[in-house]
């Protein structure tokens, strides 16, 4: 179980480095990205004038206050609480975000699922796992919201924000195939038939 | 008790943000308890990282999660209340979308068909209002919970048979807790609804999963399958955050009404870990705010 202080954008090799248990702290750019977002990117072919290659995206839509445009909110959006949405709704965009945007990091909560795993080993990606429902912490870690596209889908706009020792997050699914999802759901699916032997059911 | 609808507003209005900056003192109590009885490495990190997130937002004066749910007002009246319905029903749903605007919170509310947002938290039947009536003499509560969509996403309902007894409700809730995995924002608590009719069965679920912890179903045999599953679910190893692990739940809390002798039907919705709800009571002596 090694730390990884990574800086994006990041390179295959970067990612390839990095094995489940591992924790890791991302610095420079993060990129919001929610349910919307990416159903009108892969679904309704619509394009971002951002560069997301070799990037990390998290699963948000953010909590904003409008302000008049200045250097600290140099697009008119002052952070509020930034947190991190369920990503197991937007397991089928694993694949098309990294092959056609070249994603190679995605930071979610309660993890995704074996076609995500499979895109993640082949195309070198992997999955960071952020504590849900902890905003309030995770929202001291984002410096500023640096710019937005797709605002008319606001608050699922994807955002690009400026950070600063993000983190540590957990490698819970990684390019060797590894997922902690994967294992925590064998062990759940071993222990449920004790506990409903205990609770005198028996199929 | 003539019940005042600028206060009402005001009150919805602040309860709103309340409820999503402040945990209540029995969730507090529940997570530290977790924590402390926790046997999994991993899962004891993330505990930990709960916690500190509850005093970072205090620190802060911010909310605790970026899911501002969905808004519900459960509003209870008191005998020897005066009050307009309509105008009540109005004044909850200003208060919501003034707290929304003005501080300002995410809309986390759309058409379910267009999608389109209003950015005011309110729409069509939204807030839900839920409105009901209990035995204390002029007072009226209102308690605000904002029910977040990682834990609302995962409710189920079964019209089980009779055949099925009491262990068909029993297996259908351990089902429904390994299904749900870490997409909740575990450890949660489920709550569980027994019986009546199916829209009060998946109604008393919801009720059970915003119920105070530490507080017991009135009905001795619901309070029963309340201890057998609240032992049963943590045993599974889903963990906090379906990262494996002792804590899948705080509790599980059993809601029951009585049904027709040909049902047996059970409802499960879950509460995640930011179990957030705050309280405001009005009475001639003014309001009160708590959980």
């Amino acid at each position: 179980m090694a730390h990884y202080i990574l800086s994006t954008p990041v390179s295959e090799a970067d990612i390839r480095k990095l094995k489940i248990n591992d924790t890791v702290t991302l610095q420079n750019t993060l990129f919001g990205i929610r349910d919307a977002t990416q159903i009108h990117l892969f679904d309704h072919g619509r394009e971002t004038r951002f560069d997301l290659n070799g990037h990390a995206i998290i699963h948000t839509a953010p909590n904003v206050r409008k302000v008049v445009v200045s250097e600290k909110f140099p697009v008119g959006y002052e952070p509020i609480c930034i947190g991190t949405t369920t990503s197991d709704r937007m397991e089928r965009f694993t694949q098309p975000l990294m092959s056609k945007n070249g994603v190679r990091i995605i930071v979610g909560k309660g993890g995704l699922r074996e076609d995500s795993a499979k895109a993640f080993q082949e195309l070198g990606g992997v999955y960071l796992a952020i504590i849900g429902g902890t905003a309030a912490l995770e929202t001291t870690w984002i410096e500023q919201i640096e710019d937005v596209d797709m605002d008319d889908l606001n608050p699922e706009s994807l955002w690009r924000f400026k950070i600063h020792d993000f983190g540590p997050l957990l490698v819970a699914m990684d390019s060797h195939g590894g997922s902690i999802y994967r294992e925590v759901k064998g062990a759940v699916i071993r222990n449920k038939e004790g506990v409903l032997k205990n609770l005198g059911i028996t199929s | 008790m003539q019940l005042n609808m600028n206060s009402v507003e005001e009150a919805c209005k602040e309860l709103y943000i309340r409820a999503l900056k402040i945990l209540p003192d029995d969730i507090k109590i529940g997570i530290n308890q977790l924590n402390n009885v926790e046997t999994d490495a991993r899962a004891q990190v993330v505990l930990g990282t709960m916690i500190t997130n509850i005093s970072v937002a205090e620190r802060e004066d911010n909310l605790l999660c970026q899911d501002t749910g969905l808004p519900i007002y459960k509003v209870k009246i008191g005998s020897d209340v005066k009050f307009d319905g309509m105008a009540l029903k109005a004044a909850i749903r200003r208060g919501c979308e003034r707290a929304t605007k003005e501080y300002p919170l995410r809309s986390s509310v759309v058409h379910p068909i267009t999608r389109k947002n209003n950015h005011t938290s309110c729409g069509i039947d939204m807030p839900s209002i839920d409105i009901d009536f209990f035995d204390k003499n002029e007072t009226v509560e209102i308690v605000m919970i904002p029910k977040g969509s990682g834990s609302e996403n995962n409710s189920f309902l079964k019209m089980a048979i009779p055949a099925e007894g009491v262990n068909g409700i029993k297996a259908f809730v351990i089902e429904s807790v390994v299904l749900a995995g870490g997409k909740t924002c575990p450890p949660t608590i489920v709550g569980v609804g027994i019986g009546g009719t199916s829209e009060q069965c998946v109604a008393m679920a919801k009720r059970a999963a915003t119920r105070a912890l530490g507080t017991i179903c009135l009905d001795e045999e619901g309070a029963k399958l309340e201890k057998e599953l609240s032992a049963a679910v943590n045993q599974l190893g889903i963990g906090p955050q379906g990262l494996g692990g002792d804590a899948t739940a705080f509790a599980v809390h059993v809601e029951l009404a009585h049904t027709h002798i040909t049902m047996n039907p059970v409802a499960v919705n879950m509460q995640c870990h930011s179990a957030r709800r705050a309280r405001a009571s009005f009475t001639p002596a003014g309001i009160e705010f708590g959980f």
